[in-house]
């Protein structure tokens, strides 16, 4: 009994918060648009029972779809936002690695200061934070003011509304999403197995690469993931901080339900995009499984 | 009476004791910096109905929220071509004007226009009105262009010889294709309010060539970049570029902003403010309509926000920066100068809005 609880938890989480919502959402990107409210004609009518269900199966029809491969848009903004995924995950774990390394490293009273220093910048809303960067990075912004004053530049960088700011926005704030879990692998890691490494002959440096990464590898696969997936339906970020020219499938989405009120091709949009998403996150459920029974 | 009857007395007594208990409430939802806040809590004060204010920066925002439906809101303020495409949705109640006594004050000149929109004016009221033109830091544009910089026409925005120099200080646009559209239509002399889609399709080369030197679309950061001299050029809303003038003077930092409605024609709009069908306690939002309409009142938003009003008895009580001032309330041949739009269908729109995202992305 108690076994077939802790099995339910999860999985009720999962029809809750995973499976009824996407049940909505199919359901929309299958009717059609109508000025009414809500703004979309409902297809299938579940209180006319069985009946209902026969006629929507009967009038099925995957238009919307179908529209999503005849514009070019929806594939660039696909791929425009895998791409930036991917760039700013690798530049995340590229930041994030040596903060986490040298957290792992720092003496042991050190180290509940340095993961609070981590955290604490989620004390402040992010929001205020992306609108920070807004300021740091304007024209008239505090570090073009600086570089004018060190003489390094005589003419303003143009930073803002760039897709450089949006490398700079998700870096910034997926961060401690890198930093955590690397410094979690990288804190159980034996100390005694480098020295062996290098009692074997190895240098520090080829320690690190044949000891240390392989065996902080499950961290860095958690972290990316983690940055990977959010960013890639990022809004905020780009925004904000990015300029009309990047194209994210956000964004798409923001304007088929806001601009068109068109709800049924804006689900549609979704749909493909956890479609999408769900190649990573099988694939992280694999490695994490794994990790579970290397454990064991 | 029978026990159960009498349980029953107890409890409507309750229910009715419960609501008279709790603090009356009234949601407005209107455009960012809009009003004069000094006006809600004088409204608090007037009727002792607690007014809770949030705002938005775009007509799309506020309609995905009226056609989602159950808002929350008691009073919304879309723009003219909108509230006519929402009251066909059935997004609105008829106003009761059995308790708007102050709908006596409403200018005749802009409601024949505002009943365009919505007939016999049955659904909304106007809440300000204004122009859609191009906002300079005068400054920064005529160290770029000369003197002669053409300020008061499209041609400062629409011809790439101009912008190219002007990408240089920094140049944005509004991310508002119902208004943005039409102005380049204009530019080219072609009907503003045109539905076909092979019209609309001729704007494309138009923005294509000036689209490099855009630094962005945005339909309210505008204001405080203008003010802050990050950009020397917007085409915005005129109460907006004006209130960047402002802010730019209190901060006392050498820029000087202007605002023209381009010479060659502007789009002229209307915020109507209205009540959702499903609104929790329209009483009160008709009591907020009828407070906005006092002459005072409206007149002390107008004097804040540099918007003109349809409101004829605020005129006496209006700033003479305000009234005075040609870019607020035009002249009657200026105004004849000015358009007005409809609202497309969902055919044309979406047509539009994918021109739109193409003009912005490349793509």
């Amino acid at each position: 009994m108690r076994r077939f609880f802790l099995i339910a938890v999860p999985y009720l989480w999962l029809l809750a918060l995973f499976l009824v919502p996407f049940i909505i959402v199919l359901k929309i990107s299958l009717s059609d648009t109508a000025l009414a409210i809500p703004p979309y004609t409902p297809t299938l009518d579940f209180s006319a029972g069985w009946q209902g269900i026969k006629e929507f199966l009967t009038g099925l029809d995957l238009e919307n779809f179908v529209w999503l491969t005849e514009d070019d848009l929806y594939w660039k903004a696909y791929l425009s936002s895998l791409m930036i995924a991917l760039i700013s995950t690798a530049l995340t774990l590229l930041v994030g690695y040596p903060i986490a390394y040298g957290m792992a490293r720092a003496p042991e009273e050190w180290r509940a200061t340095l993961m609070m220093l981590i955290i604490l910048p989620f004390w402040t809303s992010f929001l205020i934070r992306v609108y920070a960067w807004i300021g740091i990075l304007s024209q008239e912004g505090v570090l073009n003011q600086f570089l004018l004053w060190t003489g390094l530049i005589d003419q303003p960088l143009i930073i803002l509304n760039t897709k450089i700011a949006v490398y700079i926005g998700i870096v910034y704030t997926y961060l401690p999403f890198m930093i955590l879990p690397i410094y979690a692998a990288l804190d159980r890691l034996d100390e005694s197995l480098i020295e062996a490494a290098e009692d074997l002959g190895c240098s520090r440096l080829s320690a690190f690469w044949l000891v240390t990464i392989p065996l902080s590898r499950n961290g860095i696969v958690a972290g990316c993931f983690l940055v990977f997936i959010p960013a890639l339906g990022e809004f905020v970020i780009p925004s904000l901080l990015g300029g009309s020219g990047t194209l994210m499938i956000g964004k798409v989405l923001w304007e088929e339900f806001f601009s068109n009120r068109d709800w049924p091709v804006a689900s549609a949009v979704a749909i493909v995009l956890l479609a999408i998403l769900v190649i990573p996150i099988v694939l992280f459920q694999r490695n994490q499984q794994k990790q579970a029974e290397a454990e064991q | 009476m029978t026990f159960k009857s009498l349980t029953a007395t107890a409890i409507a007594a309750l229910i009715a004791l419960g609501t008279a208990a709790q603090a009356e409430e009234v949601r407005v939802y209107n455009w960012s910096d809009y009003i004069d806040e000094s006006l809600l809590s004088k409204f608090e004060e007037e009727t002792g109905i607690k007014l809770i204010y949030d705002v938005f920066d775009s007509n799309e925002v506020l309609e995905t929220k009226m056609l989602a439906g159950g808002s929350g809101y008691d009073v919304v303020v879309p723009t003219g071509t909108f509230l006519q495409r929402q009251i066909s949705a059935g997004a609105f109640q008829k106003l009761d004007k059995s308790k708007l006594p102050n709908i006596k004050n409403m200018w005749d000149v802009i409601s024949a226009r505002t009943a365009k929109y919505d007939p016999g004016n049955e659904y909304a009221i106007n809440y300000m009105w204004g122009t859609t033109g191009i906002g300079v830091n005068l400054g920064k544009v005529k160290e770029v262009l000369g003197e002669d910089a053409p300020i008061d026409s499209w041609d400062l925005v629409f011809k790439p010889e101009n912008m190219e120099k002007l990408a240089s200080c920094g140049v944005y646009f509004l991310d508002a294709p119902a208004e943005m559209i039409p102005a380049a239509l204009k530019y080219i002399g072609a009907d503003p309010d045109s539905h076909d889609p092979d019209v609309i399709a001729k704007v494309e080369p138009v923005y294509m060539a000036i689209r490099p030197y855009i630094q962005k679309f945005h339909s309210s950061e505008y204001i405080n970049a203008l003010a802050n001299g990050d950009i020397c050029v917007a085409v915005g809303w005129s109460g907006d570029v004006l209130q960047a003038r402002d802010r730019a003077a209190e901060a006392d930092n050498g820029v000087e902003i202007a605002f023209n409605a381009p010479k060659e024609g502007a789009q002229m709009w209307f915020d109507m403010m209205a009540i959702p069908t499903d609104a929790p306690n329209p009483d009160a939002a008709h009591k907020f309509l009828n407070f906005i309409m006092d002459a005072q009142n409206m007149a002390a938003a107008s004097n804040y926000v540099y918007y003109a009003n349809g409101n004829k008895a605020s005129q006496e009580f209006l700033n003479e920066d305000v009234i005075g001032d040609p870019a607020i309330y035009p002249s009657a041949e200026a105004m004849d100068n000015l358009f007005t739009t409809t609202p497309y269908n969902a055919k044309v729109q979406r047509v539009v809005t994918r021109l739109w995202t193409k003009i912005k992305s490349g793509t």
